[in-house]
Formats: structure tokens, C-alpha cells, sequence
């Protein structure tokens, strides 16, 4: 059977691994991308525009923190001028009233601003920043005077959990149209502080809790999204909507991938933009149609009414815990490592270990 | 139904949101933050004449000469439509 080759609606630009921050759950790679290796304003316009012609509808400019790139107006103006809707991810540490008019006149249709917490001693704890909350602040309020649409992002994890009603309430005040409130996902810096970071059952619960509360007490003026980690569920996350089905993530140095941890992925070349067209990588590269559809299977995905639903779950989440790949996603109940996922849970330590936070080895590599 | 939406109401996009033309895969669809969705093909037709200088009624105009339809019937279909829509902050009137 061949799988039928759908073009890709969305695009996750990581124009930066460079970021002032150092959050533990970042789900950068370990190894990150020092500047050097950066792909070049043309390199990323050149993108912009094989993504236009191959059906993606939307470009999520990222990093990192993709403010540290000065040309960041100039590409948000070219994604404009080819009809991409076009999305910020940023910490707000560099968003200000220099820099935003310039996002602003390049036309960026909406933003997506990240806190650690709204607690700022903790908030300033956990990103390893002192004053970025003020200027976190700073920027919500810039972009809501300005009416461009903001969602906040807010990542859940051990030591922020009890504060998710504080975060709920304090983003209506912040003049946000949607907020996410997003527990942790177990990728790159995020899974080397796994220990540190994972809620408990009855955490979870909680936060479940308030944001059903919220929902009700802010209905019609506050979308929430909700994501919840899937070590506690039964069923896997459709993964990136299945693997080369929708979703293209390219990273700083133009490496295209899957997801935006398909790097750990062993044993298989990672195309680039620098050495092929985006439409052939998609299509054809062992990478994108090493997992797409359903042939890859193994039992009891290929056999389960599920498999194209949720895609078998994720395939850098099997390698990490499962040592596989090619494995049923663990956090399944039918799958058979879903052991390994109970034992991560039942280990938990009473004591949250000291975070491990994300930086670059070489020192050399972070200044910029 | 959104009270106050008259068929004087002038019809906009809420900012960060349109209509556009998927070439693609043929098709319009709505993007908005965080989610691009497909309106029905009745819905593109109404969306489709949302400029930010017509109003509800000359919306319903417009389309009553384009389908040959009589303006009471399509005027309650486009204003329950446009109203659901507010509430989902894709139009603000
Ligand atoms: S998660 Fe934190 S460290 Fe990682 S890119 Fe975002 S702000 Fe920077
Ligand atoms: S067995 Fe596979 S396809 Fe079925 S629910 Fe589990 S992960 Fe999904």
C-alpha cells in the first residue's frame, strides 16, 4: 500500500536556538545550534517561499527566542507578501516598544507569549532571568494596546502547578483572547528534567480542576487550551497530527524534521535545506517516510481501530522510553513497554531534584 | 444571537483573522490565532463580501440578487450566521 502524501498546512520556523532564558523544560535539543551554523536571511526567505508553493498556510516563527534574529521583520514581511498567516512564539524579554512597532508594521498577524509562572520569584527562578517577568509584563501590555491578538502560553510543571487559577485570572487581566495552559512535554531539556519537573496525579488533578472552573467563569472571553502530559493517560497524542502528514519544523541550521525532536531519532540522514528542496525532503526523504501512515507499524497499533487516529503516538516519546522508535508509544495501555511509563510515575522522588538548565556547553556559542 | 446586530451594522474581520483562498487544496478557509478552519460553502459566499465598508443588510442584498433568493429568508440565515460567528471572534460588527 502506498500512504497518500498530503501537503503540509503549518510550519515551525526555529529561526534561533540563541535565547536569553534558560528554562528547564525547554524542548530544544540538548545540542544546541550555535550561531555560526544559522541559516541566512535568504536561506530562510528561500524557505518561506518553497513552503507557500507546497500548501502551508501558517508559519510559527520560533527559536529559541526568535526576536535575537534583527532580520526577524524582514522575514515576517515576506511571509505576509506570499498570504502565510503568520505567528511569534517569544519569551516577550526582547518584545518592546522599539522592537514591536517594527512586528507590527511587517504586518505579524498574532502573538504567542511564554511564562514560566506568575509567580516572579519563581517565574525568574525557573528561566534563569532576573527582570524578564517585568518585561514579560511589558510586553502582554504591548500587544494588547495595540489589539493584535495575543495568546499566553503557560507551562505547567511541579513547582507551578498550584498556581494555575492565579495564571487563568491574570491573563484576562492581560488582555489575552486565549491562553494556553500547558503541562510540560517530555522532550529534549524538558526530559533531562523529567524528576524535577512532573507533576503528581493529584496535581494534575488540580490543575484539570481550574482550568474546567475557568472555563465556566470566563466563558465567551477566554479560550483555554488545555494540554495535559501524557505519561498519565491512557492513550497516546496524535503526534504532529501523524508523522509528514501536516507539520514541517525546520531548525536553526535548516535541518527539516517531522517534529522538533525528530533529531534524537538514530540511524537516519536529517535532510536540509541547504542541500535540497523542501517539496523533494517531504515527499521522498527517508526521514518524513520512515513513520508516515501506517506501514511501519508494529503490532498492536496495525491491527487497532486507533492507528489512524492517533498515529501510534510519538515516535521520539518511544525512543526515549521505550529505546525504539519503531516502538507503540509507551504512554499506550496497549503497548508493550506501557510498564516503563508506570515505573517513571511510581519513582517519582519526594525531593525535586535541582533543575539541569538549558545552556550551550561551549561558552563561546551563547553570546549574541 | 448577538443583540444590537442590525442590518445597518457595519461587518468586520476581528484583527488577526480572514478569509482566505487555499490554492492548494482549492478551497477557502479561515485563519485565525492558533486555528485555521473551513466554512461551508453557504458561510465563504457571506465572508466573502466582508469588506469592513458593507454592512449586514447590504450583505444580504448582495447575495439575495446573486442566488435569486427573497431577502426575509436569506436575511435570517446570514444574521444568525454572522452572530455565531461574532461569538466565535471571527467577525465584530
Ligand atoms: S523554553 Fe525558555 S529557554 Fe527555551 S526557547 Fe523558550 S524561553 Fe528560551
Ligand atoms: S495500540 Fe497503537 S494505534 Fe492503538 S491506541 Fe495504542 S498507540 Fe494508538
Amino acid at each position: 500500500m502506498t500512504e497518500t502524501i498530503l501537503s503540509p498546512m503549518s510550519l515551525l520556523a526555529e529561526l534561533t536556538h540563541r535565547c536569553p532564558l534558560q528554562c528547564p523544560y525547554c524542548s530544544n535539543p540538548l545540542a544546541l545550534e550555535p550561531r555560526r551554523n544559522e541559516l541566512s536571511t535568504q536561506e530562510w526567505i528561500s524557505v518561506l517561499d518553497q513552503a507557500a508553493e507546497m500548501g502551508v498556510l501558517q508559519v510559527h516563527f520560533s527559536g529559541g527566542e526568535p526576536m535575537s534574529r534583527p532580520d526577524l521583520p524582514d522575514l515576517i514581511r515576506h511571509a505576509v507578501g506570499l498570504g502565510l498567516y503568520t505567528n511569534l512564539i517569544t519569551s516577550g524579554v526582547l518584545l518592546n516598544e522599539k522592537t514591536f512597532p517594527m512586528l507590527v508594521e511587517a504586518g505579524l498577524d498574532h502573538v504567542q507569549l511564554s511564562f514560566q509562572d506568575i509567580d516572579t520569584a519563581n517565574a525568574e527562578h525557573v528561566g534563569g532571568m532576573k527582570g524578564a517577568q517585568a518585561r514579560k509584563l511589558e510586553a502582554a501590555r504591548l500587544v494588547a494596546a495595540d489589539g493584535m491578538p495575543l495568546t499566553l502560553n503557560f507551562v505547567i510543571y511541579r513547582e507551578n502547578a498550584a498556581r494555575v487559577p492565579q495564571m487563568l485570572d491574570a491573563a484576562v487581566e492581560m488582555g489575552a483572547r486565549r491562553v494556553e495552559i500547558a503541562h510540560t512535554q517530555y522532550y529534549g531539556w524538558g526530559l533531562a528534567n523529567r524528576e524535577a519537573l512532573m507533576p503528581t496525579a493529584q496535581q494534575l488533578e488540580q490543575t484539570t480542576q481550574a482550568v474546567e472552573a475557568a472555563r465556566e467563569k470566563y466563558a465567551g472571553r477566554l479560550t483555554i487550551d488545555y494540554v495535559t502530559p501524557d505519561y498519565y493517560a491512557d492513550r497516546p497524542k496524535p503526534c504532529m497530527g501523524g508523522w509528514g502528514r501536516r507539520f514541517i519544523n525546520i531548525s536553526p541550521s535548516g535541518r527539516v524534521l517531522p517534529c522538533h525532536a525528530a533529531e534524537t531519532i538514530p540511524n537516519v540522514a536529517f535532510p536540509d535545506v541547504r542541500h535540497d528542496t523542501l517539496a523533494h525532503i517531504w515527499r521522498d526523504s527517508p526521514l518524513f517516510t520512515m513513520f508516515r501512515g501506517t506501514d511501519w507499524m508494529p503490532q498492536p497499533c496495525r491491527s487497532c481501530d486507533q492507528r489512524e487516529k492517533d498515529w501510534g503516538g510519538c515516535r521520539c516519546q518511544a525512543l526515549a522510553l521505550a529505546g525504539d522508535a519503531r516502538a507503540t508509544d509507551p504512554v499506550c495501555s496497549r503497548a508493550p513497554d506501557h510498564e516503563r511509563v508506570v515505573r517513571v510515575l511510581e519513582t517519582l522522588p519526594a525531593e525535586p531534584p535541582p533543575f539541569r538548565y538549558r545552556r550551550y556547553v561551549r561558552a563561546t556559542d551563547e553570546v549574541g | 444571537m448577538i443583540t444590537g446586530l442590525t442590518g445597518d451594522s457595519v461587518i468586520r474581520f476581528a484583527r488577526g483573522v480572514r478569509l482566505q483562498h487555499d490554492r492548494v487544496r482549492e478551497r477557502w478557509i479561515i485563519q485565525a490565532p492558533e486555528r485555521a478552519f473551513i466554512p461551508d460553502p453557504v458561510a465563504a459566499e457571506v465572508l466573502k463580501l466582508v469588506d469592513g465598508t458593507r454592512t449586514l443588510g447590504q450583505i444580504v442584498a448582495e447575495l439575495a440578487t446573486r442566488f435569486a433568493a427573497p431577502v426575509d429568508v436569506i436575511g435570517r440565515d446570514v444574521h444568525v450566521m454572522v452572530s455565531d460567528l461574532i461569538t466565535r471572534q471571527v467577525l465584530v460588527a
